[in-house]
C-alpha cells in the first residue's frame, strides 16, 4: 500500500520545508537559547509531521481549523517562495515548556461545571442548559447553547473558549459543505466532522463535552461528542457536573409522545433540579426546541424565580412567638 | 467494565460484547453496538477508550474495503488480523490506540477463526478469548465447558452461562449484551440479551 518513490518525494519536500523553517527561525531569534528551544520544538513537530505524511495511513493532525481563510496574501512574502509554511502557532517563551503544557491541561480538565441536556421526542429535539460559568471563586453567566446554523444547535460544557471556537469552526465547515454540495449537511455528518477534529487533538488539553442536535432529512437527531474523541448517537443525553441530577428527573418524566409545551417544561424542570443540587450549575435556564423548520428559543428563566414558582412559600404556623417584655 | 468475549465452534465463530457507553459513573447509553462488521465474513469486537475504539475500527474497516476494491478479492481473516496488529504496533511508540480487539472471521479454505489482539499489539490465534473485567468470569467458564466442534445451540448456551455469571458476580455489570455470529453464510447479528430496556420509540 505504500509507494517507495512517493516516499522519497515526500521526504525530499519535507527536508526542504524543514530547512527553510530553520532559516526563518534563525533570522527571527537573536536570543540564542530561546531560538534553540524553538528550533528543537519545530524540528520534533516537523519530524512527527513528516512521518505522519509518509505513513499516510496514520491519522494526520487536522490543522484545517487553524487555516486562515484569507490565504490570498501578496506574493513575495519572505517565507518559502510559492510554498507556504505548514500551519503552526506561536509558542510561549518559557524554560519548562512541557511543564507549562501539563499545567495548562490540568487547569482546564475539571472545568465541566455545568448542566446541559437534550432529548428527542415526537416533535423534534429539546435542548436545555443552565448558564453558570465559574473561574475560581468568581461566577458569571454565559450562553451555553450555540447556534451552529438555523437548524442545528450545539451545547457547551467544558472549556468555554474551546466550545465556542470549535462550534463556530463547525458552522463554517457546514456552510462550506452546503455551498459545495448544494444541500444541507446532515447532523450525522456535522457531528462526525467535529468528532474527527477533536480526536486529532486528543491528549493536548482540549476540554469539550458537547451535544449536536438538529433536524435533517432523516428527522430529528442527537449526537454526543467529547474531547476524548467519543461520539454517541442517542435519544437522551445530559452532560456536565449536574448531569446525574438532571438524568433522574429527565428519565422519569420522559415519554416519546410529549407535546412541545410538556417537553419544554420537562427540560426546564430537569435543569432546575440539577442547579438546585449542583454548586457549579445555576443562573438562567435556556430551553430551545428544534423542529422541522429550525430551532426556536422557548424560555429563559432565572432558577431562583423558578424555585419559588415550583415551591411557593407556605406560611407555616408559629408555635411560640417572642413578644416584647412589657415594662420591667 | 467493558466485557468482550468470543469462541470458535463447528463452522462458525461467535463474539459477544456488552452494550453500555459509560463515562465515569454515568451510563450514557445501553445500546451501543461495539461489534463492527468488517466485511461480509468478518467481525471485529473492540473495547477500550471510546474515541479510539470507533476511529480505529472504522479505519481498519475502510482499509479492508480498499484492499478489496483494489485487488478484486477480499482479505483472509489472518491477513486482516495481521494488518490490524501491524497498525497497532506502528502507532504504539508514537500515538498509541487503547483498543483491545477480538477479530472473528470465516474463510472458505480454512473455516472459522478467532484472533485476540491486545492494545500493545499482541496477537494470538485462539479458540476462545475475552477482554475486560468480564474476562475474569467468562474465561474460566469457557475453559470448563468448551470443546472443539460445538454446535450453535451449545455455543449460545455457553455464552448465556457466561453472561449470567458476569451479571451475578461483577459489581458494575453491564445490563445488556449483543451476540454476533459469523459462518459460511456471512457475518450477522444473532441476538441481544437485554435486562434493561430503554423507553420505547416508535420507528419511523
Amino acid at each position: 500500500m505504500k509507494c517507495k518513490a512517493m516516499e522519497k518525494e515526500i521526504n525530499k519536500w519535507a527536508t526542504f520545508l524543514v530547512e527553510n523553517e530553520l532559516a526563518q527561525l534563525r533570522s527571527n531569534f537573536t536570543d540564542k537559547s530561546a531560538g534553540l528551544a524553538q528550533i528543537k520544538f519545530r524540528l520534533s513537530e516537523q519530524g512527527t509531521n513528516t512521518r505522519k505524511h509518509l505513513k499516510s495511513e496514520i491519522m494526520k493532525l487536522d490543522t484545517s481549523g487553524l487555516e486562515s481563510f484569507s490565504t490570498l496574501t501578496a506574493p513575495g512574502d519572505d517565507v518559502v517562495g510559492e510554498f507556504s509554511a505548514p500551519p503552526s502557532f506561536q509558542l510561549p517563551n518559557s524554560n519548562d515548556f512541557d511543564g507549562f503544557v501539563k499545567e495548562a491541561i490540568q487547569m482546564v480538565k475539571p472545568a465541566k461545571g455545568t448542566t446541559t441536556l437534550a432529548f428527542i421526542f415526537k416533535d423534534g429535539v429539546i435542548v436545555a442548559a443552565d448558564s453558570r460559568a465559574s473561574m475560581g471563586g468568581y461566577i458569571y453567566s454565559v450562553k451555553k447553547i450555540i447556534e451552529i446554523n438555523p437548524y442545528m444547535l450545539g451545547t457547551m460544557a467544558g472549556g468555554a473558549a474551546d466550545c465556542q471556537f470549535w462550534h463556530r469552526n463547525l458552522g463554517i465547515k457546514c456552510r462550506l459543505h452546503e455551498l459545495a454540495n448544494k444541500r444541507r449537511i446532515s447532523v450525522t455528518g456535522a457531528s462526525k466532522l467535529l468528532a474527527n477534529i477533536l480526536y486529532s487533538y486528543r491528549g493536548m488539553g482540549l476540554s469539550v463535552g458537547t451535544m449536536i442536535a438538529g433536524w435533517d432529512e432523516t428527522g430529528p437527531s442527537l449526537y454526543y461528542v467529547d474531547s476524548e474523541g467519543g461520539r454517541l448517537k442517542g435519544t437522551r443525553f445530559s452532560v456536565g457536573s449536574g448531569s446525574p441530577y438532571a438524568y433522574g428527573v429527565l428519565d422519569n418524566g420522559y415519554r416519546y409522545d410529549l407535546s412541545v409545551e410538556e417537553a419544554v417544561e420537562l427540560g426546564r424542570r430537569a435543569i432546575y433540579h440539577a442547579t438546585f443540587r449542583d454548586g457549579a450549575s445555576g443562573g438562567v435556564v435556556s430551553v430551545y426546541h428544534v423542529g422541522p423548520e429550525g430551532w426556536k428559543k422557548w424560555t429563559g428563566d432565572d432558577v431562583g424565580d423558578l424555585h419559588y414558582q415550583y415551591y411557593p412559600v407556605v406560611p407555616s404556623t408559629v408555635e411560640q412567638e417572642m413578644v416584647e417584655a412589657t415594662g420591667a | 467494565m467493558e466485557c468482550v468475549f468470543g469462541l470458535v465452534g463447528n463452522g462458525f465463530a461467535i463474539v459477544v460484547a456488552d452494550t453500555s457507553a459509560v463515562h465515569s459513573i454515568l451510563v450514557h447509553k445501553s445500546n451501543e453496538d461495539k461489534i463492527m462488521v468488517l466485511d461480509s465474513h468478518k467481525l471485529i469486537a473492540a473495547s477500550g477508550e471510546p474515541g479510539d475504539r470507533v476511529q480505529f475500527t472504522e479505519y481498519i474497516q475502510k482499509n479492508v474495503a480498499l484492499y478489496q476494491f483494489r485487488n478484486g478479492i477480499p482479505l483472509t481473516t489472518a491477513a486482516a488480523a495481521n494488518f490490524t496488529r501491524g497498525e497497532l504496533a506502528t502507532a504504539l511508540r508514537k500515538n498509541p490506540y487503547f483498543v483491545n480487539v477480538l477479530l472473528a472471521g470465516y474463510d472458505k479454505e480454512t473455516g472459522p477463526s478467532l484472533y485476540y489482539i491486545d492494545y500493545i499489539a499482541t496477537m494470538h490465534k485462539v479458540d476462545k478469548g475475552a477482554f475486560g473485567y468480564g474476562s475474569y468470569f467468562s474465561l474460566s467458564m469457557m475453559d470448563r465447558h468448551y470443546h472443539s466442534g460445538m454446535s450453535v445451540e451449545e455455543a449460545i448456551d455457553l455464552v448465556d452461562k457466561c453472561i449470567m455469571e458476569i451479571r451475578s458476580r461483577l459489581v458494575v455489570a453491564p445490563p445488556n449484551f449483543v451476540i454476533k455470529i459469523v459462518d459460511k453464510d456471512g457475518a450477522r447479528q444473532y441476538a441481544w440479551r437485554e435486562s434493561v430496556k430503554d423507553a420505547p420509540v416508535p420507528s419511523a
